[in-house]
C-alpha cells in the first residue's frame, strides 16, 4: 500500500467520536505503529519475555501474570517518582494541553491529546490505587486494567515524542513525557517494546553506539571525513580516537559520522577544532552521545550512559565537550551527573582558547558545542566569513529537548547570525519553548511508522512552509541529530525543497582556516554564491 | 449523562439538607455533626495526601525550561522562565500559583486551506480560571467575619472594597458576581467545547455544580431570602469555640449552604482539587534549572549492568589492534 498523500493526510476531523474514550480500541493499522522489539534485542540486553510478536497480533503472548506484573511496576514507580504520582492525582482536565501536541495536531485523535493519553494510565491508577476508584469504578473515572487497555498503551505511549511541549503550558507543569517514560517502563516489564528504540540500545550497549559501528569501522569514518577534509580545505587536521591524556574528549551522536545531512556536521566540528587547537579526542568506546536509554527506561539510560563518565577516567581528560544531539543533551543536561557521577575526577571545563570558566557545568564538567563556539566567536577567536552560506536562507529549528529541558535558546542563534547573512524566525509560537517536535523523536522514527511520523511532524513542517513562502527560507538548522535524520523526509512531504543542516556545517562552512586552499565550494561540494540567498519567494 | 447526574447529585443533597433540616432531631447532625465530620476529613485528607506525595522524593532534577538558560555571561538568562537560582523559582512558582502564569500562555491551533496551522491567543480560560479562584479567596477570607469576634480589621477592609461599588441592599459584592459568573463559564466551556466534553469525568461536573450550588445558595440567602447573619453567626462562633448551637432563627436554606461546604470538604482530598496542593510539589517548575552546575541525588540510586571499557577492549581486541587504535592490554 502507497503512503496516503498530503492532501489526504490534512483531512482532520477535530470533532471526537461519540464513543467514551473509556472504552478501549485501538487498530494497528500500517503506517501509525512502531515493529516489536526482536528477542535477538531483548536477551542481549537481560530484558524480560523476549519472544517473535507484532502489535498487530491478536496474541501478543505475554507473561501469565502480566497483570500483576504491570500493577506491581506502577506501585514501585509511585513510589519512586514524585513526578508520577502527582501527575496521576491532581490534572483537572482542563484542556489546555489539548492542541499544543503536534500529534493530536496532525490526527485529530483525540487520545492524543497530552490529557487523554495520561487519562489512559490515570483511570488504571484510579481503579487499584485510590479508594474512590476501588469503590465507584467508572464514575470515579476508574477502569480495570486489560490486555486491550495494555495494547492501547503500547499505541498511545509509542505516540509520544517526549517532547514536553504540553507541560509548557499545563497550569501544574503536568509533563506527559515523564507519564510515557513510566508507561514504557511498565510496557518494558513485560515486554511491550519497540525495536527502534530497543536495537540502538542494544547496539550502543555492546559496541559504544546506536548504529552499532565496531572500533574498527568509527576509526575508518573519522579517516574518511579527515581525508575529504583535506581535498576540502588542504589542511589535514587531527582527529585522535581514545587517546590518553587529552585535555577535553568529545562526544557526539553516532548518526554524525555515519549519515547525511549529518556528517556535513561532522566536518565542521573537525575544523573548528583543528583551527581553535584543541587537544582533544573521540572515543570509540564512548562513541554515542545519544541514549535510547531514555525512551525505555531509567535503568537503561543509566546503562547506556556510564560509558562516557568511565572513559572520561580512563583517559585522564580534564572535561567533557558534547556535539549537536537533543535527547542526548536532555539526558546529560538533567540526567547524567544523577545517575553516573559524581564527577569529581574531572576538572571544571575551561575553554582553553578564551579562558573562559563554563561555571554553568561545574558539576557536570561537560558542555554542549554550540557553548563553546558562541564563546569563540564572541572573544573573536574565529576568523568567519559568513557569505560562504550565501545560497541558504536560513532559519532554527530549537529541537524539543534543548529547548524544553535545557533552555539552549540563544548560544546557536548567535553562532547563526555570525556564520551566514540571511537568517529568518519562525513563528513565535512554533519556536524556543514552545517549539513543535519533528513528530519522530523519542524512538518513533522508523519507516513503518511514516504515516503518523508525517502527521506529527505536520505543525512543524507548517511553520518551515511559511518562511519559506515568506521569506524564501531554503534551510532549517538545527542540533539534534534524530532532527537531521527525519526531518528531510519529513519536508520532502510536505515543503519540497527545503534542506536540513547542524549549526556546525555552517561553521564549517564559514570559517576561514589559517592555510587553507583557496575554497570555491562548501562542505557539501557546491559552489559558493556571490550573491546573497533570494529573500523572497 | 455525566453532566445531568452529577447536577442531579448535587440538587438532591440540596434538597435532602433543605427537607432535613426542617426536621428537629437532625438540625444538629446537619448543623454541627456533619460540619466537624467534613473538617476532619478534610485536614487528615490532605495531610495524609501532601504526606503520601512528599515521601515519594525526586529522583531528577527535570524542570521545564521556558526561557533561556544561564550559561555563558553574556548571553541574558532567563531567570523567571527558566531559573536558575532559588529567588527565581519563588517568583516562578508565585507567577504560576497567584497569576496561572502558564495557563496565560494558551494558544488555540486552526487548521485552515492551504494546509495552513494557525496559533491564536486563547486568554477566556485563563481568564476564567483567574476570576474563579480569586473570588473564591476573596469570599473565604470574607466569610471570617462570621467566625471571629470582633472581625479582623484586614476582612473589614476586604469586605469594603467589595462591595466599592454600594449597589442595592444588601450592598452588592462584586465577588459574587464574577464567581457565578466564572463558574457558569467554565461549566458552558466543558460541555460546549467538543474536545474538553470529550475528557471531562463525572467528578469534574460534580465539582463546578458542587461549587455552583453552594455560590448561589450564598447569593440567594444574602440578596433574596435575607437570612438572619446573627444566628448564623452564633452557630459559626460556636462551631469553632467547640461549644456547638445551632440557633432556631437558622434555616433551612443556610444548612443547605452548609452542607454543600461540608461535602465539598470531605471530597476534596480525593478529588483533583487537591491540585491547590500539588502545584506547590510540581517537579516541573519548583526546582532550579542548575542541573550541571549542581549534583543532584537520587536517593533511591541503584548500580545496574554496564558493559566495561575491558569487557569491550577484550570483544573487539583484534579489530582494535588492526585499526592502529591505543589498547590497555
Amino acid at each position: 500500500m502507497a503512503n496516503p498523500k498530503p492532501e489526504e493526510l490534512t483531512q482532520i476531523d477535530y470533532q471526537p467520536g461519540r464513543k467514551d474514550w473509556m472504552n478501549p480500541a485501538v487498530e494497528f493499522r500500517k503506517g501509525v505503529f512502531c515493529y516489536s522489539a526482536a528477542p535477538k534485542n531483548l536477551r542481549y540486553l537481560g530484558l524480560p519475555n523476549p519472544r517473535e510478536w507484532q502489535p498487530f497480533d491478536k496474541d501478543w503472548k505475554l507473561p501469565a501474570d502480566w497483570k500483576r506484573t504491570i500493577l506491581e511496576g506502577m506501585r514501585e514507580r509511585l513510589r519512586k517518582f514524585r513526578s508520577f504520582r502527582l501527575f496521576m492525582d491532581i490534572c483537572v482536565r482542563c484542556g489546555a494541553c489539548a492542541d499544543k501536541c503536534h500529534f493530536y495536531i496532525g490526527s485529530g485523535d483525540p487520545k492524543n491529546m497530552p490529557v487523554l493519553r495520561a487519562e489512559l494510565i490515570r483511570s488504571v491508577y484510579r481503579r487499584y490505587f485510590t479508594t474512590a476508584g476501588r469503590v465507584l469504578g467508572r464514575l470515579a473515572g476508574a477502569r480495570e486494567l486489560t490486555e486491550d487497555v495494555l495494547k492501547e498503551w503500547f499505541y498511545y505511549f509509542y505516540q509520544c515524542t517526549e517532547c514536553r511541549r504540553c507541560s509548557v503550558f499545563c497550569p501544574y507543569g503536568i509533563d506527559t513525557a515523564e507519564v510515557t517514560m513510566i508507561v514504557r517502563e511498565l510496557l518494558n516489564l513485560v515486554g511491550c517494546n519497540i525495536n527502534w528504540v530497543v536495537e540502538p540500545a542494544a547496539n550502543c550497549f555492546r559496541t559504544g553506539n546506536h548504529l552499532g559501528i565496531q572500533p574498527h569501522g568509527f576509526k575508518d569514518s573519522i579517516d574518511f571525513a579527515v581525508d575529504e577534509l583535506e581535498e576540502i580545505t588542504g589542511i589535514r587536521v587531527e582527529a585522535p580516537i581514545n587517546r590518553k591524556g587529552a585535555e577535553i574528549l568529545f562526544v557526539v551522536p553516532s548518526a554524525d559520522y555515519f549519515a547525511t545531512p549529518h556528517y556535513f556536521t561532522l566536518l565542521g566540528y573537525l575544523m573548528l577544532l583543528h583551527e581553535a587547537g584543541l587537544d582533544y579526542t573521540f572515543s570509540a568506546y564512548a562513541s554515542e552521545g545519544g541514549n535510547f536509554g531514555l525512551f525505555q527506561s531509567h535503568e537503561m539510560m543509566k546503562r547506556l550512559n556510564a560509558k562516557i563518565y568511565a572513559e572520561a577516567r580512563r583517559l585522564g581528560v580534564k572535561w567533557i565537550l558534547g556535539g549537536e544531539c537533543g535527547h542526548m543533551w536532555r539526558v546529560i543536561h538533567q540526567y547524567m551527573d544523577t545517575l553516573n557521577g559524581p564527577a569529581d575526577f574531572l576538572e571544571v571545563p575551561v575553554s582553553p582558547v578564551t579562558g573562559t570558566r563554563f561555571e554553568h557545568a561545574r558539576s557536570t564538567k561537560m558542555v554542549h558545542i554550540c557553548e563553546f563556539t558562541s564563546d569563540l566567536i564572541r572573544h573573536g577567536k574565529l576568523r568567519l566569513d559568513p557569505s560562504r552560506n550565501n545560497r541558504w536562507n536560513v532559519t532554527f529549528h530549537d529541537s524539543c529537548n534543548p529547548a524544553r529541558a535545557m533552555g539552549l535558546l540563544e548560544e546557536p542563534r548567535y553562532i547563526l547570525r555570525n556564520v551566514c547573512k540571511n537568517f529568518h524566525e519562525m513563528p513565535e509560537n512554533t519556536i524556543r519553548e514552545q517549539t513543535f517536535c519533528c513528530g519522530s523523536g523519542a524512538g518513533l522514527g522508523t519507516d513503518e511508522n511514516f504515516e503518523m511520523r508525517m502527521r506529527g511532524g505536520l505543525p512543524r513542517a507548517n511553520a518551515v512552509k511559511y518562511v519559506r513562502d515568506k521569506f524564501g527560507v531554503n534551510l532549517v538548522a538545527c542540533v539534534c541529530a534524530i532532527d537531521k535524520a527525519t526531518l528531510p523526509t519529513l519536508f520532502e512531504y510536505w515543503v519540497p525543497g527545503m534542506e536540513v543542516a547542524g549549526v556546525h556545517e555552517l561553521v564549517g562552512n564559514a570559517l576561514l582556516m589559517k592555510g587553507e586552499r583557496e575554497r570555491t565550494g562548501d562542505l557539501r561540494g557546491e559552489p559558493f554564491q556571490e550573491k546573497e540567498a533570494s529573500t523572497h519567494a | 449523562m455525566k453532566a445531568l447526574s452529577s447536577l442531579a447529585l448535587v440538587v438532591a443533597l440540596a434538597a435532602l439538607a433543605f427537607f432535613l433540616g426542617r426536621v428537629e432531631p437532625l438540625r444538629v447532625v446537619l448543623g454541627v455533626i456533619i460540619p466537624y465530620v467534613a473538617i476532619a476529613i478534610f485536614l487528615a485528607g490532605v495531610s495524609y495526601k501532601v504526606i503520601v506525595w512528599s515521601l515519594s522524593p525526586v529522583p531528577f532534577r527535570i524542570p521545564t525550561s521556558c526561557g533561556q538558560q544561564k550559561s555563558l555571561s553574556w548571553i541574558k538568562a532567563g531567570w523567571l522562565e527558566n531559573p536558575h537560582s532559588t529567588p527565581g523559582v519563588v517568583a516562578r512558582m508565585a507567577l504560576e500559583v497567584l497569576l496561572f502564569r502558564s495557563l496565560f500562555r494558551n494558544t488555540k491551533a486552526e487548521l485552515r486551506e492551504g494546509p495552513r496551522l494557525i496559533y491564536g491567543e486563547r486568554r477566556f480560560l485563563w481568564l476564567g480560571a483567574l476570576a474563579f479562584h480569586w473570588s473564591f479567596l476573596v469570599i473565604f477570607v470574607r466569610h471570617l467575619r462570621f467566625f471571629i469576634e470582633p472581625v479582623p480589621r484586614l476582612v473589614m477592609v476586604l469586605d469594603r472594597l467589595d462591595s466599592f461599588f454600594q449597589v442595592g441592599i444588601p450592598l452588592l459584592y462584586i465577588t459574587d458576581v464574577t464567581i457565578v459568573a466564572a463558574l457558569l463559564y467554565l461549566l458552558l466551556r466543558r460541555l460546549r467545547d467538543p474536545q474538553v466534553r470529550y475528557i471531562s469525568l463525572f467528578a469534574d461536573y460534580f465539582a463546578l455544580f458542587l461549587i455552583l450550588g453552594l455560590a448561589l445558595s450564598g447569593v440567594w440567602m444574602r440578596y433574596f431570602a435575607r437570612i438572619d447573619v446573627v444566628a448564623v453567626k452564633q452557630l459559626a462562633i460556636g462551631l469553632v469555640t467547640f461549644s456547638p448551637i445551632v440557633p432556631r432563627e437558622v434555616t433551612s436554606l443556610f444548612l443547605v449552604h452548609l452542607i454543600l461546604l461540608s461535602t465539598l470538604l470531605a471530597y476534596f482530598p480525593f478529588s483533583k482539587l487537591m491540585h491547590m496542593g500539588g502545584i506547590f510539589l510540581s517537579p516541573t517548575r519548583n526546582l532550579a534549572n542548575n542541573n550541571r552546575r549542581k549534583r543532584h541525588v537520587n536517593p533511591w540510586d541503584y548500580p545496574v549492568p554496564v558493559h566495561p571499557y575491558q569487557e569491550w577492549e577484550a570483544e573487539f581486541h583484534d579489530k582494535i589492534a588492526a585499526a592502529g587504535l591505543p589498547l590497555e592490554k
